[in-house]
């Protein structure tokens, strides 16, 4: 028994101390995260993959949606309170995890080669060696010191999991957020900007309603009103904030504060049907000026130009009025809210980048760009697809 | 056979035709007959859900592939899931339950034999009905197809609205009566295991796996039923026009998550205590020394059961419970990793100043050591509730579960079934080739579910068929993607094994391992009463004392 004994002990003082160092370290990676940010350069490697990454082959005329060098969705490059604090309880974790790993796997590698060692001695020496090696049928202490040290190492983490939980409450949005609403559609997302959003809209009753595209304003926090029209989905930054389900018959809250200008990138993240892989998320955090402006913008009642009144005859003759809104013209509810439409850089849920030819193949056929999606073909004449397209390309 | 056994020798000697044969097995009541067919069973399954699997990873390899249109991938995933969770890991797993029982408790064959035969026909047509929904349903548009909706099956994506057709009929009403099947099975492991043993087998002095399969067997009779009642109650909503989880009329849909995952989560443990079961076992026969601490292992086993039905909600962190409810089953969880812990320390410790033979199945227990500490350990990851807001349905969990089922379970049942291969059958498998399958297994296996951790990391949520070129996902599905031939020559090269070994392998002998549980003297094959004279029992080794007079276990108790 002593044999077991020793190594046993060492390797649980190791762990305690491994364990205890880590718990003392975190708050001052903490601290330090507060002054020092290191976010920069992790578009590196995506510049390197993107480089070598395919073109859809059935969308020639369909570009890949404009991503501006920010195509990282790791968990590791945070840029918003939630995800850096999420980021540091992750290194916490895996470093238990891995100092567990590397003590656990040891011993198992350390009693594989003695016992095939042991194993080999005894067959080279049938004479000298019992039969079978000593019987050992347990041990009482080390069998306590392995169920009690656990229950300290998880004691230990449940007090910081609980710790980290309490500090990202969602239910409590920080001071000063500005509170939009999401509403998660099959496969699509609603944003509406409400009356009391504190920016300089605040006095006016103006609801701005917007597809697809979220814009908040940058070092301002930002507190989402999670809903769903239809099935469940989740709503996933990975670099603001972790995820949380819209869930119909349930508001959820989640708060995030984009600490940088960009755009950010994500997608649902809980299977809703079909298209649950196209249903994008494109957060752009614009400088506060710029926000205000685009904010004022969306407000603006929809462009009425001369020259595409026929698209416009025909988005009104045509089923188009029946799901989707253009204010002044339509008020359908189950598509995007296309006022603006041509102020936004993609389509289809940010599928393909928004071009005349992209625009005019989705309504010719959206089937083409995102298959089974719930946007039937109106099997338009070429004529009537050009005024249509025309007209919604000047709807800025 | 160098042992034929003596009671049959006027029925062996005349080969039956194939009509007698398969009348015999589709008639019998034995629980031996009974264990093989749901093994073989289920890995029949086992090959189609293998299939499934690898025509997803086809589609992933890279990005904005168009191999596979989107519908028939959603089919795919559920299909996989809901197969290797019903019709392969419980089938496998209760048939190992079904063949070793009465064996390793000394006892003539099951409490009840003909409620055995009818839970394995449950299971058998359960399946089939399930399957048959790629050609019988009505799908979208009317063209047939299979479920499409997720093996956990999420309100409200699963009501009429949203799922036309009846291809979620199926996927209920196929669970709904295989899961008849299992709690059927699960009330005869309990009557087998309280009232059969033989005697001086006292409750510690069962085998481990004797145990486990009774702690199964009760999460079984809890869980199931659970399952089986939210299922009746989504066929109303859907059949009947009830509202359980239809938000729009005051029903819940998070209803349905509570539900599905108190089944959901002590279901895991379902399929992976029988592999414990089989670590348990095998591990120290191939180390020459008994269990170490199996006091504790009973404990642990027992824990592992009651703390299993407390954790169901780690699976929903992400649907807004609160801080509270977050808190506690993060508590749970951790919880949890104790006894679990106790466990792989109690193997370590088994193997530690042991002689190791390293034959096959002992190959696959130490690889399931060392994959199930690292499933194990990602575990704690998730139940880090903050971190889980993160990682939760992205790759992460996929890698994660896959480590505990695959890297576990799996790696389990291929020890199980080398190991009591020569009992089943009087023939040995091929330990070389069978270390091959092993290695191809390992390393295919590890070059699949590794990566899906870092793409998990990269921010890739799970059940997407395809995803955009700019994230940096690429690299590490293709790596995944090129795992999987490795397994599959892994299996091919397993089930060649199988045959051959049927054909013409080395005799076993009725104790080819010098093991020192039950089943072990009796012959091989056992005779269909199993035992000519019920065994004794003196100790939880009771061949051990047989071969040691000198020094029996029973000192030690």
């Amino acid at each position: 028994m002593r044999k077991l004994q020793r190594p046993m002990v060492i390797a649980t003082l190791l762990l305690v101390t491994c364990v205890s160092l880590m718990g003392a370290l975190q708050p001052i990676a903490l601290a330090s995260s507060l002054i020092v940010d290191s976010d920069a350069g992790a578009s590196k490697l995506v510049d390197a993959v993107q480089s070598g990454s395919s073109p859809k082959p059935n969308l020639e005329i369909c570009a890949a949606p404009p991503t501006s060098g920010a195509g990282v969705t790791s968990i590791f490059e945070p840029n918003s309170p939630p995800a850096r604090e999420i980021r540091d309880l992750s290194y916490l974790v895996l470093g238990i995890c891995l100092a567990i790993f590397i003590v656990v796997q040891g011993f198992l590698v350390l009693a594989i080669v003695r016992g095939v060692k042991a194993a080999r001695t005894a067959k080279d020496n049938p004479t000298t060696t019992s039969s079978e090696p000593q019987q050992v049928y347990g041990s009482v202490p080390i069998e306590i010191a392995w169920t009690v040290i656990p229950v300290i190492v998880v004691f230990v983490l449940a007090m910081v999991t609980i710790r980290t939980i309490r500090d990202i409450d969602a239910t409590t949005p920080p001071e000063g957020a500005l509170a939009v609403t999401v509403i998660g559609h099959q496969w699509w997302w609603e944003y509406r900007y409400t009356v009391d959003s504190g920016s300089a809209l605040a006095e006016q009753t103006t609801l701005v309603v917007t597809a697809n595209e979220l814009h908040v304003p940058v070092g301002r926090p930002v507190s989402l009103r999670l809903e769903s029209a239809d099935v469940i989905h989740s709503f996933w930054v990975p670099r603001l904030a972790g995820k949380t389900d819209l869930i119909p018959g349930h508001t959820n809250h989640l708060w995030f504060n984009a600490e940088q200008a960009g755009l950010y990138l994500g997608q649902c993240a809980e299977y809703c049907g079909t298209q649950h892989a196209h249903m994008l998320l494109r957060v752009y955090a614009d400088e506060p000026a710029a926000f205000d402006a685009w904010l004022t913008a969306q407000a603006a009642p929809a462009v009425e130009d001369p020259l595409v009144a026929r698209g416009r005859a025909i988005f009104s003759e045509y089923a188009c009025l029946n799901c989707h809104t253009i204010a002044g013209t339509s008020a359908g509810m189950f598509g995007p809210n296309l006022t603006h439409l041509a102020s936004r850089d993609t389509i289809g849920s940010g599928t393909v980048a928004l071009t005349r030819a992209s625009l005019r193949q989705w309504i010719d056929d959206p089937d083409v760009i995102k298959p089974s999606c719930n946007m039937p073909s109106l099997k338009l004449s070429a004529d009537e697809l050009d005024a249509i397209t025309d007209y919604l390309m000047t709807l800025k | 056979m160098t042992t034929m056994s003596p009671h049959s020798t006027d029925e062996t000697m005349k080969p039956l035709s194939f009509w007698e044969s398969a009348t015999r097995w589709t008639m019998s009541v034995d629980h031996k007959k009974l264990g093989l067919m749901y093994i073989a069973a289920g890995l029949v399954f086992f090959l189609i859900g293998g299939v499934e699997a690898a025509l997803m990873r086809l589609q992933l390899a890279r990005a904005n592939a168009g191999i596979i249109d989107p519908e028939t991938f959603n089919q795919l995933f559920t299909m996989h899931g809901t197969t290797m969770v019903f019709l392969v890991g419980m089938p496998v797993l209760l048939g190992f339950g079904n063949y070793l029982l009465p064996l390793m408790v000394g006892a003539r064959d099951m409490a009840f034999p003909r409620l055995n035969a009818f839970g394995f026909w449950l299971f058998i047509f359960g399946g089939m009905l399930l399957y048959f929904s790629y050609v019988g349903s009505e799908g979208l548009y009317g063209a047939p197809g299979a479920p499409d909706v997720g093996w956990f099956a999420y309100a409200p994506l699963t009501s009429r609205t949203y799922s036309r057709g009846n291809s979620t009929d199926y996927w209920i009403l196929g669970i709904l009566i295989s899961g008849i099947g299992s709690m059927t099975t699960a009330i005869n492991f309990i009557a087998t295991a309280i009232c059969m043993r033989c005697p001086g087998m006292t409750l510690m002095r069962m085998p481990m796996i004797s145990w486990m399969m009774l702690v199964v067997a009760a999460l079984v009779l809890v869980a199931v039923p659970v399952l089986t009642a939210a299922q009746v109650m989504l066929l109303f909503d859907r059949s009947f026009g009830a509202h359980f989880f239809d938000p729009q009329t005051e029903g819940s849909a998070i209803l349905w998550q509570h539900l599905f995952w108190f089944f959901g989560h002590p279901e895991v443990y379902i399929l992976v205590l029988p592999a414990f079961g089989f670590v348990s076992e095998i591990l120290p026969v191939f180390s020459r020394k008994p269990i170490f601490g199996y006091g504790l292992m009973v404990a642990a086993t027992v824990g592992i059961g009651f703390i299993a039905l407390g954790v169901w909600a780690h699976h929903m962190f992400v649907v807004g419970m609160g801080p509270t409810l977050d808190s506690f089953f993060a508590a749970s969880t951790f919880l949890i990793s104790v006894p679990t812990g106790i466990k792989i320390f109690n193997w370590i410790a088994t193997m530690w100043g042991g002689r190791l033979r390293f034959h096959t199945p002992m190959l696959f227990v130490t690889g399931f050591i060392a994959m199930f500490v690292l499933g194990g350990l990602t575990g704690i990851m998730l139940a880090t509730v903050p971190v889980d807001w993160q990682l939760s349905d992205s790759y992460f969990v996929v890698g994660h579960f896959h480590y505990v089922l695959f890297g576990g379970t799996v790696f389990g049942i291929f020890a199980a079934i080398f190991y009591w291969f020569p009992k089943a059958t009087g023939k040995m498998l091929d330990d070389h080739l069978g270390k091959w399958s092993f290695w191809l297994l390992f390393i295919g296996f590890t070059l699949t579910f590794m990566p899906m951790h870092i793409s998990g990391v990269l921010g890739m949520p799970r059940r997407i068929y395809t995803y955009e070129a700019d994230r940096g996902f690429e690299i590490w599905n293709l790596i995944s993607t090129i795992g999987v031939p490795i397994q599959m020559a892994g299996v091919a090269l397993f089930l060649w094994n199988v045959v051959k070994s049927l054909r013409n392998g080395k005799p076993a002998g009725d104790d080819p391992w010098d093991g020192w549980t039950l089943e072990w003297a009796t012959s091989s094959p056992p005779p269909e009463w199993n035992f000519d004279r019920i065994p004794t029992c003196t100790s939880a080794r009771p061949l051990w004392d047989k071969k040691h007079p000198e020094d029996p276990d029973a000192h030690y108790e």
